[in-house]
């Protein structure tokens, strides 16, 4: 009875700074700084510096931490997976989302309606963090930042073996291999562990802090060295990792004829591959692919679908289409054109 | 065809000569024959399709997805074969990823009618790279970069010989250029166009399309003769030399001794290598027993007499049959054939013919004795002249029907697109006898076209009618000895599976007939597909 008389407008709203809960008085990854924040995760377009109290996993809470510096936030609550929060009455649970280390779904319950806001997501195995873990709502709230169904993510480890593939037979050229500084970069050298390369990974100073806080929480990257040093080094046959940005500045120019290579979704299309001067895309996503999303939808068959970010139009006509209520909130702010 | 489209992939994106070079010629020297040849003559564009329309492609997927799905996904992409490649709805069945030359026999082999349904189910058994790959084939130009001289430098480079002598002999050598790699790898001499007992490029036929050729053919024209059940081969004695040339050009004499020695003539004849025992054609599966050989034992040869069944002639002595018309060939060849005496060169005869009527009777009901196991009928123009490769025209073959099995539906599941409303995915299932001695079906394939929009219908309300249990978009129906839907299934071939519980995967099935009328418990068991596939000799 009292479930019918809310409407989910009442729980979580649209604003500027981003989706506003108006009865616990507090946003889920504001853009803009805000009195009080909950936050699903460490991506820049999602945890913003400057709140004044933040709630997150205290694995998220490191990786902001790492990025900002301690004075990030005037006051921090760490909420470990599955612990719930009370705001005015507003429950607020965090469950695994299976998007980078510490990333969570935000649960918020109130008088009997669940939303769940899901961050961002994906649902295949990922040996840096916990996996998605589906959990039943009114109204769900999904990116879809790979929303067509020309994405479709192929098996990571084949895409692993691909670049192995590449550095046998370009043994004497090194791989330089562009990945997203956080999620993606320490992924990728599980993967690359996981698959049998023991040697040492050369990685830009960029990812050093960052890959201290994955091992900080048990993730076990093996030898790793700096990319850095001085002068041109001879890293023949090595593979080396920077973010996206290095690979088009003068940085790379220390590595003599390397091999282009470029860790993201977005490489599933060679328009992309090409426009970037990618000689070796490597599809491998932190994101949930066309049939993830769709999956997800259909498994969870919520009441409401709300879509924040991405290709919105080609996953709210899939939901509508499937039976499914769908809008798109088209949030502004959120960008994941790197990953 | 992963190796192929992997290869493609990193050519479209490499920029470095020295880099695809080196991709180029990894492939040549890791992929085996006959594929590396194929590959060799689509990069060098020795292989050309137009069977496949851009527009017919974008139908086909359509019919499968959301066409405004489709549509902004492509003005995403901004390149069709990209598109559907990657969008392609892939139904899970009872396909395995075809190997690139799987594709280009297939395709020259297939009729008009034939080649959509083959296309969409390669799509459907490869992956997006694959997919890519396979439609920049057929939709002609694979513009990934790599020219024509620098495939070839490749083939050099495997060789560690000179281009220009790749480029000498060019001419000389055909698809898939078995020989050319025999020679690079020092496995056999420098293919030469003048050495004594080489392989000719053979003549292929075309398959019939009863629907639309026969109205334009004058039976006339044509000589029919059965279209035997072994290997084509082509048996050359040259100038002492004596060899059995399987017809994409691989060596077999070593494993054909006994055929190999009793070639005591010179010249070429074009035929069916077959075990003849007792004078009488044994089944392909006894010729399996030989195939594939580096030698042979006189026990084996003994129990698995082998010969030659001789269609065609193409050089006689030292004269070249091949620019005259087939009669003249024909009646060459008998003459041939009666004086080489050989007991294991024996005459296809011909088939003579008032109409086709007459002819289809005689391919429905062969007569008793050899023609009872051939796999159907060839035929040819008398005037045809004979021309290496497929043409279209002056051959066909006419085969005997498929493979044909009744099957129980077990489940249903809705198809995509214009078909979202439909249950449209069948997956059927045979007899089989459990442990405890009761008879359970279990699925032995899934199709999803043979029907019509009509039958589709009647199919979709059935299962309607009919659901025990649904999982998602797939339904189980009713499917018991005394209650259940008996599908007749067509099918070319059959092969093991570890990934199907059946063990047996099934090759392009499709619904050929909906037995409304045949009660449940008279449907095929899996016996019936094992002996099946014993005869298929797999
Ligand atoms: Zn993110
Ligand atoms: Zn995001």
């Amino acid at each position: 009875m009292r479930k019918a008389m809310i409407r989910p407008q009442d729980l979580l709203c649209q604003k500027p700074d981003g989706l506003y809960c108006p009865p616990g008085d507090f946003y889920v990854d504001p853009v803009r700084p805000v009195d009080r924040a909950v936050i699903t995760h460490g991506h820049g377009d999602h945890a913003r510096a400057g709140h004044r109290t933040v709630a997150a996993t205290p694995e998220t809470l490191a990786i902001m931490a790492a990025r900002y510096g301690e004075a990030y936030a005037q006051t921090t609550r760490s909420l470990a997976y599955g612990e719930t929060l009370d705001r005015d009455g507003v429950e607020v649970t965090l469950v695994p989302a299976g998007h980078i280390l510490g990333s969570a779904q935000a649960v918020v319950r109130w008088k009997g309606l669940t939303i769940v806001v899901s961050g961002d997501y994906k649902r295949r195995r990922d040996p840096t963090c916990a996996p998605f873990e589906p959990f039943p709502c009114d109204v769900f709230v999904t990116e879809a930042t790979f929303g067509l169904p020309v994405f479709r993510h192929p098996d990571d480890a084949g895409e692993i073996a691909k670049l192995l593939r590449s550095t046998e037979q370009f043994g004497g050229r090194c791989h330089l291999v562009g990945a997203y500084a956080l999620g993606k970069a320490q992924r990728l050298i599980r993967l690359l562990r996981e698959a049998g390369w023991r040697r040492p990974i050369y990685v830009h100073g960029a990812f050093e802090r960052l890959n201290a806080v994955y091992a900080s929480f048990g993730v076990d990257l093996g030898p790793l060295a700096p990319a850095t040093g001085e002068g041109k080094q001879d890293l023949a046959g090595e593979i080396v990792l920077a973010p996206p940005s290095a690979l088009a500045d003068r940085w790379t120019r220390r590595f003599a004829d390397p091999v282009a290579a470029f860790a993201s979704g977005w490489m599933r299309v060679r328009a992309r591959a090409r426009q970037r001067g990618v000689e070796l895309p490597l599809v491998i996503s932190d994101h949930a692919d066309w049939d993830e999303l769709c999956a997800t939808l259909a498994e969870l068959a919520p009441g409401e679908v709300w879509v924040t970010h991405g290709r919105e139009e080609a996953l709210v006509r899939w939901a509508r289409t499937h039976g499914l209520e769908a809008k798109a909130l088209a949030l502004a702010g959120y960008e994941d054109e790197e990953d | 065809m992963r190796a192929f489209a992997r290869l493609l992939d990193r050519l479209s994106l490499t920029h470095g000569r020295n880099a695809k070079l080196t991709l180029a010629r990894d492939f040549l020297r890791e992929t085996p024959d006959p594929d590396r040849g194929w590959a060799l003559a689509a990069l060098t564009g020795a292989l050309v399709f137009q069977e496949a329309k851009p527009a017919a492609i974008r139908k086909a997927v359509e019919a499968r997805m959301d066409p405004v799905l489709f549509a902004w996904s492509y003005d995403f992409v901004g390149d069709l074969a990209e598109t559907v490649a990657l969008a392609w709805p892939a139904r899970p069945g009872a396909n395995r990823e075809p190997e690139l030359s799987e594709v280009v026999d297939a395709l020259r082999s297939a009729s008009r009618r034939e080649v959509q349904p083959l296309i969409e189910g390669w799509l459907d058994a490869l992956d997006a790279d694959g997919r890519w790959a396979l439609l920049k084939l057929l939709t002609g130009g694979l513009r990934v970069g790599l020219s024509a001289r620098l495939a070839k430098q490749a083939a050099a480079d495997l060789g560690d010989v000179e281009v220009a002598e790749i480029e000498e002999l060019w001419h000389a050598l055909r698809p898939p250029y078995e020989d050319l790699f025999a020679w690079l790898e020092g496995r056999s001499e420098r293919p030469s166009a003048e050495a004594p007992a080489r392989f000719r490029p053979a003549m292929l036929a075309q398959a019939i399309d009863e629907a639309s050729d026969f109205a334009k053919l004058d039976p006339a024209d044509y000589a029919a003769e059965w279209k035997w059940d072994g290997i084509r081969v082509q048996a050359v004695s040259e100038r002492g030399v004596r060899r059995l040339w399987s017809r994409t050009g691989e060596d077999i004499s070593a494993a054909f001794p006994d055929v190999a020695q009793s070639l005591t003539f010179e010249g070429v004849i074009d035929g069916e290598l077959l075990v003849i025992r007792d004078g009488r054609v044994a089944p392909f599966g006894d010729l399996q027993q030989r195939l594939n050989r580096k030698s042979a034992d006189a026990k084996l040869m003994a129990a698995f007499p082998a010969g030659v069944r001789a269609y065609d002639l193409l050089m006689d002595g030292e004269t070249d049959l091949r620019a005259l018309p087939f009669r003249e060939r024909r009646a060459r060849l008998e003459a041939f054939v009666a004086s080489a005496a050989s007991p294991r060169i024996d005459l296809s005869p011909l088939q003579p013919f008032a109409d086709w009527q007459a002819l289809a009777a005689l391919r429905a009901d062969p007569p008793p004795g050899d023609a009872r196991c051939a796999e159907g009928l060839m035929l040819k123009r008398w005037d045809s002249i004979y021309e290496p490769g497929r043409p279209r025209g002056p051959w066909f073959k006419w085969k005997r029907d498929p493979h044909l099995v009744d099957a129980v539906l077990m489940y249903a599941q809705r198809g995509h697109g214009k078909r979202s409303s439909f249950y449209s995915d069948y997956t059927f299932g045979v007899w089989r006898e459990e442990e405890d001695g009761r008879r359970a079906l279990t699925p032995v394939g899934k199709a999803y076209f043979g029907f019509t929009d009509e039958e589709l219908k009647e199919l979709d309300k059935f299962v309607r009618d009919n659901t025990v249990e649904r999982f998602g978009p797939v339904r189980s129906v009713r499917a018991d000895q005394d209650f259940g839907l008996v599908l007749e299934v067509a099918f070319e071939g059959l092969q093991r599976s570890t990934r199907h519980r059946s063990g047996l995967a099934m090759r392009f099935p499709r619904i050929s007939r909906i037995r409304w009328d045949k009660p449940a418990r008279e449907a095929d068991e899996l016996a019936t597909l094992e002996r099946m596939l014993e005869q298929l000799g797999a």
